[in-house]
């Protein structure tokens, strides 16, 4: 059944894009991930214009994170403190991450972007999570467990501006948060993603956070950096598609649920394994087309105005 | 279909008895319509039909003894787009060159009742811009490759079904009436369209027709693509307070306790 989409301009298939819904947001409840890194890429693969892809993500997300934070807020997994400091950063990030993208958008090389910006930081984060679990494995079969310190010095510990994230059991120099929101906040704008998979390892190893109040805090922030996202890109390119948006969104949620269930089931290393190897096949694939010599050497768009 | 095809016909032979009490002028004469001057798109548009039909009556009114040839052509609006060339720059594709071009129709048809290179000479064919080849696209930069940016929306275009050249052919149903589909797809630029009809005689112009055509966006789409352009800020907090209220009902709904 074929569904118009009044921003994206296109006619496309209502189960293809309920399907695609439902199986990123599985995905996303298995892994415990909002699945943005792979919703963009799929709506990109099934011809909705780049732009309208990374606008319409991030408005899908900010329903997929409330859901999610609201479930982590009953059980008490929420840092507001650290949500907030991240969150300041995001917002001033992510508006950064508009202004580039709106400037590539008319330069011609917004597609390019995305595609760049996706393989070089799924080829990392693939790569060092497969690395990490794989090695989890083969040492619970060997049975030897490394004991880690309780706490390790850095350098990120004699910044200035120190704050007392009770929650959190930390006292660091707010700067850290801060800088690290900024940062993940203009990849939100310029990939469509919430950012969870730079956040959550960064809130992990960089800051010392403990993993049970992770997650909770990662989505917190990521509700106020994708709306602002969704915001600036409906301001300055007129690009979220909100019938698209509202289809993603009620798919994803009734497989998000799904995949809790079947997530819980799952020994972590598996799913890490699992889901590292699904980021590098996403990953291969754009690093393919960007490489391999296109069909048709030109392209065209409207310009503005014109339209 | 059949019932609709018949009362059309009844038309038709009704607007041929109104074309006989026209005055008589020296060369036959060219009467067309087209089945709707509107197509609307809706949410579930996947593309339509629109028929256009006419006749060709002599000087004196009466059916002509050859009825000559006829050549339709739709053309959507015109646009101004960008065109960008890619090239290999250390191992990956890159846009490197774009050429802005005007005066690109966002939808070009043509139908005919015989190949149009038999039609006329290809002096008549580039003057009356039949067939997608001899569309007058135009730039500011002349570069010497412009021809190949200028194929390359052809190519493009005819693609995706949105250029055609003898998609169908124009029937005639005896020796004054003639008939010919054309198909719009789903993906239809909305504007002002224009269906041009040409009768042609040995190769000579004889008669021309011309009539509107208006494809517009209608329904639930049409305002969400409104509201979006004419109210960007008001249609960015109506995105993500749709958002928060759908996470908010997926989570009370499948809350466990």
């Amino acid at each position: 059944m074929p569904v118009y989409l009044p921003i994206a301009e296109i006619s496309v298939n209502l189960f293809l894009i309920l399907g695609m819904g439902g199986a990123v947001g599985l995905l996303s409840g298995m892994f415990g991930v909002g699945g943005g890194f792979l919703m963009t890429p799929l709506l990109i693969f099934i011809g909705i214009p780049p732009a309208v892809a990374v606008a319409t993500g991030a408005n899908q997300l900010i329903a997929a994170s409330v859901s999610g934070v609201l479930a982590h807020w009953r059980r008490g997994n929420v840092d507001f403190k650290m949500g907030t400091v991240l969150l300041v950063g995001g917002v001033v990030g992510s508006a950064l991450g508009t202004w580039i993208f709106a400037l590539l958008k008319s330069a011609g090389q917004v597609d390019l972007l995305i595609s760049l910006s996706y393989v070089l930081f799924l080829g990392v984060i693939g790569g060092l999570m497969m690395v990490e679990s794989v090695g989890a494995l083969l040492r619970s079969r060997k049975g030897t467990v490394k004991r880690k310190k309780l706490h390790q010095h850095y350098w990120i510990h004699g910044l200035p501006f120190k704050m007392r994230f009770r929650k959190s059991k930390l006292y660091i120099s707010a700067l850290l948060p801060l800088v690290l929101g900024f940062f993940v906040g203009i990849l939100s704008a310029i990939m469509g993603v919430g950012g969870g998979f730079v956040m959550v390892p960064a809130m992990i190893y960089l800051m010392g956070m403990p993993t049970s109040i992770v997650i909770g805090t990662s989505l917190f922030q990521i509700i106020f950096v994708t709306a602002n996202v969704t915001f600036l890109h409906s301001v300055t390119t007129q690009t979220v598609d909100v019938l698209l948006a509202l289809l993603l969104m009620s798919s994803a949620v009734i497989g998000a649920q799904i995949g809790t269930r079947i997530g819980t089931k799952m020994k972590g290393e598996q799913l890490r394994s699992l889901l590292g190897l699904m980021v590098l096949l996403v990953c291969a694939k754009l690093a393919f087309d960007l490489v391999l010599t296109p069909d048709d050497l030109f392209s065209f768009t409207f310009v503005e105005g014109t339209h | 279909m059949t019932g609709t095809v018949r009362s059309l016909l009844l038309l038709l032979a009704a607007l041929t008895c109104f074309v006989r009490i026209l005055p008589a002028s020296a060369d036959n004469t060219l009467v067309t319509d087209i089945s709707s001057h509107l197509i609307s798109v809706t949410s579930d548009f996947t593309g339509t039909d629109l028929l256009l039909f006419g006749t060709v009556t002599s000087a004196e009114g009466a059916a002509p003894a050859d009825h000559g040839d006829i050549i339709v052509v739709v053309r959507g609006p015109q646009k101004e787009v960008t065109v960008r060339k890619k090239e290999r720059v250390a191992g990956i594709w890159v846009n490197t060159r774009s050429i802005e071009i005007s005066k690109v129709p966002g939808f070009y048809a043509i139908a005919s009742n015989r190949p149009v290179d038999e039609i006329a000479p290809p002096g008549t064919l580039e003057r009356l811009r039949i067939g997608p080849n001899r569309l007058n696209f135009s730039s500011k930069s002349e570069p010497k490759d412009l021809q190949d940016f200028k194929q390359a929306i052809v190519r493009k275009q005819t693609n995706v079904e949105l250029y055609t050249s003898n998609q169908t052919a124009v029937y005639f149903l005896g020796a004054s009436l003639f008939r010919t589909s054309i198909h719009f797809p789903a993906n239809v630029p909305v504007g002002n369209y224009v269906a041009e009809v040409y009768l042609l005689q040995d190769g000579e112009l004889i008669s021309a027709q011309t009539s509107p055509l208006f494809i517009k966006k209608f329904g639930i789409g049409r305002q969400i693509f409104e509201f979006a352009q004419s109210y960007p800020i008001l249609h960015g907090i109506a995105a993500i307070l749709l958002a928060l209220i759908a996470g908010w009902i997926a989570s009370a709904i499948f809350r466990k306790d």
